[in-house]
């Protein structure tokens, strides 16, 4: 019969499934940080119970932690005790933590793709929404919550649905200056913040085959704005060449067979999928949002939704949203000035996103009104920057290279837009208070988000290169 | 569980994530306990500050309390973190009703005895207007017979559970016991795939 990718994975992974019920799914890799695996621990304790694989599970601290002077203990007392628990626990329970300090710390979600622990055809949980992120590699991957994580380090195993399944095929080649995130952030605008809820999604198509492993990163990052369960793409030559060689990738006749096996990953052409999307690449512009969930997003060219345009029972939400945004419907979003630039997070934080911003900013200097957070994902991209001289060019624009974490996109450490102010940001979420209460996200590509340093406004990077 | 009868709290808003059911700046805590108190934190307080409270918000007004929390569609969407489910739990709700739940946040709930109750959209936003018109509203809750009733009235639908979380949400049964149950078989599993 044919299957889908995501069915070839899902079937080697179930243990058993409960008669009107859910099935066992078992975890090829569980990631976990500091924010939501302490409670987790604890209930091993109170059960009295080990962690089965250790040697599957991988620790980092990333959502708690300073992203300046790392080297010195952590300030916010709740904060640093946070963290010591994550390592007393990865200490008593035999998991390896690469925590601060350590040259493979970084974004959970960006280390584990670098480091080739990420591999095609795994199942991969954490917990954290943005799991999805390593279903570029072709892998079902998807955030869990704290109960889960527990039965995830105590069985290796969850409880899943198995889900429907969307496939999204983007035809065709993007416009210059059109990124990956400009990609999916023009699907949650077609799709809603709920569209895709109890989906898998499969993104397919020319324009995702053209993309970097970094790009497709970006795509699956998203997955979860828009309800989905997780997002995934198949593997294919330009997945085998990224992961080839890294640290913890098969060598040798493991590689040679682990290659074979991974080629069958794909979804067979006759295989059906709950619903199906065709988009045209060429049609999609530089996007920013303009409200407060990820579906509230506009092409550069275009003007915010007039009230008039929306539904009359979605119109009290659009007009609490656009004021907490302190913006006006049917205005344009292009010239929308900026006080702050983040660039950094799970979504745009790689190394291929600091050349990016690098190149486009090499020369300039940024507006003086505006402040830019450059944060990489992880101590290997902030090396890889330096290494580059990336470092200097930022540093020359007048930006602030800081040191990995997950920072200001979600404002758990002292990393905070104030409250009123307007950030340009390359993360994944524009909820109200996301960066800092009252703080106003836009999101939008990297390009964006450099430009606007520059220009000190939203503006459109196709007339600038 | 198995029936809650109670009135209940009305959030009309759409969307609810969890960053506004548990801001993160508050997940710093590494027990389950306690998060109650911050619930919806910056939508119940002005500046951050316990002292002025937002009038215009419904779990500070008086006349809507009880074991039920009634939000609009996609309710819980966002971060996985369960410290949203946590909160809702600690503020003392046991059930929550919309038209739509986000997955992560619907599975949370699940395992935390905290009972999400999906309706239709017509229901939901008649059960708003009836609240509104009379706060004092009973509405009845029973899981055994998978049903949400506005009481005064009568009027009632269906929802839906899977049937082994329904008898897991009766008996108090969680899929941790579950799965520690099935060592054998998953030690098994591993051995067949190597």
């Amino acid at each position: 019969m044919a299957k889908t990718l995501f069915e070839k994975i899902w079937d080697r992974h179930i243990v058993k499934t409960i008669e009107d019920g859910p099935s066992v799914l078992y975890i090829d890799r569980h990631f976990i940080h500091e924010v939501t695996s302490p409670q987790a621990f604890n209930g091993l304790r109170k059960r009295g119970m080990k962690v089965l694989r250790p040697a599957q599970v991988v620790a980092t601290a990333d959502h708690n932690v300073p992203t300046i002077q790392q080297h010195l203990p952590i300030r916010e007392e709740l904060s640093r005790k946070q963290v010591e628990m994550l390592v007393q626990n990865c200490s008593d329970f035999g998991i390896e933590l690469y925590g601060l300090g350590h040259p493979y710390q970084g974004i959970v979600h960006v280390i584990g793709p670098e480091l080739g622990v990420t591999l095609p055809g795994m199942t991969i949980v954490c917990g954290d929404s943005h799991t999805s992120t390593h279903g570029a590699f072709g892998t079902i991957a998807f955030g869990i919550g704290t109960s889960e994580v527990e039965m995830a380090l105590a069985t290796q195993c969850v409880l899943q649905s198995k889900p429907k399944l969307m496939r999204i095929n983007i035809d065709g080649q993007l416009q210059k200056g059109v990124l990956s995130k400009d990609i999916i952030l023009h699907v949650i605008s077609l799709l809603s913040a709920s569209g895709a809820t109890g989906y898998f999604v499969e993104y397919a198509g020319e324009a995702i085959r053209n993309l970097s492993m970094e790009g497709r990163m970006t795509i699956c990052n998203m997955s979860i704005e828009m309800g989905a369960r997780g997002g995934l793409i198949a593997p294919d030559e330009t997945t085998f060449a990224y992961v080839k060689n890294r640290t913890f990738t098969p060598k040798g006749t493991d590689w040679e067979n682990a290659l074979a096996d991974w080629h069958t990953l794909y979804t067979d052409a006759d295989a059906v999928f709950d619903k199906e999307l065709h988009i045209d690449a060429a049609e999609i512009e530089p996007m920013v949002t303009y409200g407060t969930n990820p579906g509230m997003g506009t092409g550069i060219s275009q003007h915010i939704p007039s009230l008039a345009s929306i539904p009359l029972n979605e119109q009290a939400n659009f007009n609490k949203s656009l004021q907490y945004m302190g913006l006006r419907d049917g205005q344009p979003i292009k010239g929308q000035p900026v006080d702050f630039v983040f660039i950094g997070s799970c979504t745009n934080s790689r190394i291929e996103d600091l050349r990016l911003v690098a190149d486009f900013v090499k020369g300039k200097k940024k507006a003086d009104h505006v402040e830019v957070w450059i944060v990489p994902g992880s101590k290997q991209v902030e090396q890889a920057a330096m290494d580059e001289g990336i470092d200097k060019i930022l540093m020359d624009a007048g930006f602030m290279l800081r040191q990995p974490g997950c920072s200001a996109c979600l404002g758990m450490n002292e990393d905070k837009i104030p409250a009123g102010k307007y950030c340009i940001s390359t993360s994944n979420r524009n909820f109200e208070g996301r960066q800092g209460p009252n703080a106003r996200t836009l999101l939008a590509s990297p390009l964006t988000a450099a430009l606007a340093a520059i220009t000190g406004k939203v503006n459109d990077i196709r007339e600038y290169i | 569980m198995k029936q809650i009868r109670s009135t209940a709290v009305p959030i009309r808003d759409e969307n609810i994530d969890t960053d506004q059911i548990i801001p993160a700046r508050f997940l710093k805590a590494t027990s389950r306990d306690g998060f109650g108190k911050n619930l919806f934190r910056d939508w119940r307080y002005e500046n951050d500050n316990e002292a002025t409270p937002r009038k215009d918000f419904p779990l500070n007004n008086p006349k809507w309390k009880g074991d039920i929390l009634v939000a609009g569609k996609n309710f819980g969407c966002g971060s996985s973190r369960e410290h949203a489910a946590w909160a809702i739990r600690d503020h003392g709700f046991e059930v929550v009703v919309s038209s739509f739940f986000a997955d992560i946040f619907r599975n949370n709930a699940l395992n935390n005895f905290l009972l999400p109750v999906q309706v239709s959209e017509d229901f939901l936003q008649h059960l708003f207007d009836t609240l509104d018109a009379d706060p004092a509203t009973q509405i009845d809750v029973d899981l055994e017979q998978q049903t949400i009733r506005i009481l005064p009235t009568g009027e009632q639908e269906h929802f839906d559970i899977n049937p082994y979380k329904k008898t897991c949400m009766i008996n108090g049964y969680d899929d941790i016991d579950f799965l520690i149950s099935i060592l054998p078989d998953i030690e098994a599993f591993e051995k067949k795939k190597s």
